[in-house]
């Protein structure tokens, strides 16, 4: 087919082969991303393998930590890793859930809607558009709380929680002592500061990804209760967040796994002690700050020993993340199925 | 509880049941007064104080952020001068100082990070987008990216370390700008996918019937008409990046000095500002201490508008 | 060296497009035959038993009830089904004496030569000159853009509204004008086929009269395949017209060719019941 009229023409060799080349390109990068995965997984794994032949099993349930006589345990670590995250994310998700219901079911906007109406100013053509926009200020302030950087947060919990609590922390140590909660004095950092900032910085994962679930439950839901006379909150209570559940689950879980691998604000706050106590007061260490701390002037014959921790510390997240996802996924699907 | 009663058997009534026995006329004893609002009824109440408490809850999770803020202003602001931007580090003691060799640091590891992610990044994500949904190799990748997503980045750093820091010996912006990467590459990927599926399908359809191949649409028209999208998830990637300080630890390590000490060297062990913040807050010296907030004033400022450019983007994306 | 080849190259293509007129005249000057025996998506089947020829510079129109296969058929024409999953067919369609679903012949290559007008007008997020130079750009174009640009504009009739604000957004314009900007971009690369898809089912009736007028004046460059609900129109605007109606018999919703003919035929004297019924309906 050729030309009659020296524009249109069939797409050149030249053009087709970069079709081709750029199509495959695109494919390889793609596999390139999904290999990163594993990559970093082999990679780990296979610089850890001389650790786990030396120490196997039992370095999980050593408490001792000590480069000196060789002695390798991270029980203290693991311990204090989901004893945090898990702290954190009681004190994080009733927060972060709060704030999702509050954007999501419209309070704000009422609020502002009425304070208007008190004016008369309600359709004011500036003002008026005040309760959208004071919902999505809300909304981006609470997203800002993830954009700050963990190692700002650190530097924050060090110079302003620390002061600020300690002094309560020592009366409730004082009076209620005989809790094993409050068994100790807050001499400096300890599990308590680190677990308020880290439930500051999973609250945003927790508020975002809740508050999807909770706007895309069907409006039909939503007016068949109040259809029925339910109260607000009894439509919350009965029917919104049921219906949310999985999402809001997926959350929680997702924000878990953040919880458990985030480093600084821990490494900067929890105390770095390697000591196993439920108390709320007492210095203890997790796997992220203890890489943190260790890696960088680690011996070259310790790094195994260290790559082993990473492994615990990725098989953990890794699994957590993964049922997190999974939960999220089917969440969306069944939603799409019930629209 | 009880809420919960109220609203599978909704009454307008409930408390006391009715001491009223079978009547003619259903309406007779109804007393019209129960239809106003009247905080003595415990559905009422409990609905206004749950309201209060979500109101209660999400001011006070916005706290934190006002703190932290505030104590950046007034920490930070007092020492922020041109210095900084310009001198080394301080010893202990030392007057004055500033972090210019942690600011470059910072911005040359996570250009680096760039230059790895976002080619990476956005053709993976052409390759997503122009894949059927229920392909199986394209879910992997996205459940790939998802999981990256949610990767403790200290791993990332290990990862690095492990790969370039153990086999070439010795800490490198090469390697810390490695590390960034694999943290910006999923938000990549997940945003520049879901922008180059805004593009309304007609646009392609358009670009297909003229006779465009496959790699002229994308590059003529899907990816110029999702740029706003591909550029907001950049921004943000940039934006997470920066302020990262694990991944950095053990593979950057720390520097005192300038990157170009005898000429311009990107494997020797480079300075950020994360880093800075890190070794500086532990310090017990007040000037370092200081610094470490102007450094943090620095570093939020630095993360916060880059995010916005990032939004400011978003908005001009095109949607069907 | 370099003119000589394209010296050769043109009288090639001169030699060429005499043999091919010679060969055109010979099939009584059909462009495009179409011939649909069955016609699939995934197990549903669409269409059957519909052969149309496309005459050179001739407007051909496609009228008939909603869903009976009208677009199907057209998007046929230049490939653009093969996007479909599950689409296939059976039958041929040759383009000038070649078949297009040949495995050999590159659909992006039919679609240069085969240009589509769309339902909706769908102008690309780019200025109003982009938008129209896009196809000179992707057929690598060498020559004055500016001035190709100009006239296809031209003779879509939307110059003198866009000359000022030619670096504006397509999208900034109205539905009608994003429409004729649609169809300067079709034909500034000057395919020989333009097939049009109720092109002015979005247009107020000055724009379709407007378009209409368009249409007929390109005729004697291109030839025009169109589809549209509108009988005056086919009537005003079509040479011929083909009838294409639902065949609910076997349960199915299948789409087939009642008539084709000039079109004084079909709306005058049509010969099948079915297409007096249809002609009648929309009339009265
Ligand atoms: N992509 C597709 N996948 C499956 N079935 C399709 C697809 N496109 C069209 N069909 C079916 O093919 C039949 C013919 O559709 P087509 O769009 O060709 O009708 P039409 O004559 O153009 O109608 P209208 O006048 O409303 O545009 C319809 O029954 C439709 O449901
Ligand atoms: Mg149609």
């Amino acid at each position: 087919m050729s030309d009659i009229n020296q524009i249109s023409r069939p797409p050149t060799h030249s053009q087709q082969v970069v079709d081709t080349a750029f199509r495959w390109l695109c494919c390889g990068f793609a596999c390139l991303s999904v290999l990163m995965v594993a990559l970093i997984m082999l990679e780990i794994a296979k610089d850890a393998v001389p650790a786990i032949r030396q120490y196997g099993p039992g370095f999980l349930a050593g408490t001792t930590w000590d480069p000196n006589t060789g002695q390798f345990g991270i029980l203290p670590e693991i311990w204090g890793t989901l004893y945090t995250s898990f702290l954190a994310l009681l004190i994080g998700t009733s927060f972060g859930v709060a704030a999702a219901i509050f954007l999501s079911e419209g309070f704000l906007a009422q609020a502002v809607f009425q304070i208007l109406k008190a004016f008369g100013l309600q359709f004011h053509p500036v003002l008026g558009k005040l309760p959208d926009r004071a919902e999505v200020l809300l909304k981006n302030l609470i997203e800002l709380l993830a954009a700050i950087p963990s190692v700002v947060y650190g530097l924050w919990g060090l110079f302003v929680i620390i002061p600020l609590i300690r002094p309560a922390c020592n009366w409730l140590n004082l009076k209620l002592g005989w809790i094993p909660l409050f068994g100790t004095t807050l001499t400096g950092p300890g599990v308590l500061p680190a677990v308020i900032v880290l439930a500051i910085m999973i609250l945003p994962t927790i508020t975002a990804i809740s508050r999807n679930a909770l706007v895309s439950v069907p409006p039909k839901l939503r007016m068949a209760a109040y259809g029925m006379g339910a109260t607000r909150w009894e439509t919350i209570l009965a029917v919104i967040l049921p219906t949310a559940a999985r999402g809001i689950a997926g959350a929680v879980i997702l924000a878990f796994g953040r919880a458990l691998g985030e480093t600084m604000a821990l490494a900067m706050l929890v105390g770095n002690a390697n000591r196993i106590s439920v108390s709320l007061f007492s210095p203890a260490n997790t796997l992220a700050a203890l890489l943190a701390n260790n890696f960088p002037e680690a011996a070259k014959k310790d790094v195994g020993v260290l790559m082993y921790a990473a492994l615990v510390l990725l098989a953990i997240t890794l699994f957590v993340n993964i049922i997190g996802s999974i939960i999220l996924q089917k969440a969306s699907a069944g939603q799409e199925g019930g629209k | 509880m009880n809420t919960q009663d109220a609203a599978i058997n909704p009454r307008i009534t409930p408390g006391p049941p009715d001491p009223v026995g079978p009547e003619v006329n259903p309406f007779a004893d109804v007393d019209f007064c129960e239809l106003e609002r009247s905080l003595r009824r415990p559905r009422t109440l409990v609905d206004l104080l749950l309201s209060n408490l979500v109101s209660a809850m999400t001011m006070l999770a916005l706290i934190p952020l006002f703190s932290v803020v505030l104590m950046l202003l007034w920490r930070g602001g007092q020492r922020l001068s041109l210095d900084v931007f310009t001198q080394l580090p301080p010893a202990p003691m030392e007057q004055g100082g500033g972090f210019g060799n942690a600011i470059l640091g910072t911005l040359i590891m996570v250009a680096l990070a760039a230059l790895i992610s976002i080619p990476l990044g956005i053709l993976s994500a052409v390759y997503l987008a122009q894949s059927r949904p229920e392909s199986p190799f394209a879910g992997a990748v996205r459940f790939g990216a998802k999981i990256l997503t949610g990767f403790p980045s200290i791993l990332a750093g290990v990862f690095a370390y492990g790969v370039l820091v153990l086999t070439f010996g010795g800490y490198s912006a090469i390697a810390g700008g490695v590390a960034l990467s694999i943290l910006m590459l999923p938000t990549i990927i997940l945003t520049a996918e879901d922008a180059i599926r805004m593009v309304p399908a007609k646009m392609r359809d358009a670009a297909i019937g003229m006779g465009a191949t496959p790699t002229q649409t994308t590059w003529m028209v899907l990816l110029p008409t999702a740029m706003p999208g591909i550029l907001t998830g950049i921004m943000l990637a940039i934006a997470r990046a920066a302020g990262e300080t694990a991944p950095l630890l053990f593979t950057a390590l720390f520097s005192n000095y300038w990157l170009f000490r005898g000429g311009f060297d990107l494997k020797q062990p480079t300075a950020s500002l994360a880093v800075l913040i890190y070794n500086f807050a532990g310090m017990p010296f007040d000037n370092q201490v200081d610094l470490a907030w102007v450094a943090a004033l620095v570093l939020v400022l630095l993360v916060l508008v880059t995010n916005l450019i990032g939004q400011a983007f978003s908005r001009r994306q095109i949607h069907e | 060296m370099r003119n000589t080849t394209n010296a050769e190259k043109l009288s090639k293509a001169r030699i060429d497009t005499a043999q091919r007129s010679a060969k055109e005249t010979a099939s009584n000057g059909v462009v495009i035959d179409c011939n649909i025996d069955e016609l699939y998506y995934s197990t549903f089947k669409a269409v059957r038993d519909t052969s149309i020829p496309v005459k050179k510079n001739r407007i051909t129109a496609f009228i008939g009830p909603s869903g009976c296969g009208k677009s199907t058929v057209l998007r046929c024409l230049n490939r653009m089904n093969d996007l479909v999953r599950g689409f296939r067919f059976k039958g041929h369609v040759h383009f000038r004496g070649k078949d297009i679903y040949h495995p050999s012949v590159d659909a992006t290559a039919v679609r240069r030569f085969i240009g589509m007008v769309f339902q909706q007008p769908n102008p690309f997020a780019m200025s109003i000159y982009n938008n129209v130079a896009f196809g000179l750009r992707l057929n690598s174009y060498k020559g004055p853009v500016a001035e190709k640009v100009e006239d296809a504009l031209k003779r879509s009739a939307l110059w003198d509204e866009v000359k000022d604000k030619l670096q504006k957004s397509g999208l900034s314009l109205s539905g009608g004008q994003q429409q004729r900007l649609c169809i300067a971009r079709a034909i500034a690369t000057e395919p020989e086929v333009l097939l049009m898809d109720e092109p002015c089912s979005a247009l107020d009736p000055i724009a379709t009269r407007r378009i209409e007028e368009l249409m007929v004046e390109l005729k004697t460059r291109y030839t025009i395949a169109i589809v549209t609900h509108n009988l005056q129109q086919a009537q005003r605007v079509a040479d011929n017209t083909g009838f294409l109606y639902v065949d609910t018999s076997d349960g199915g919703r299948c789409g087939y060719l009642v008539e084709f003919g000039e079109s004084g035929q079909i709306f005058n004297d049509p010969r099948e019941q079915y297409t007096k019924d249809y002609i009648r309906g929309e009339f009265s």
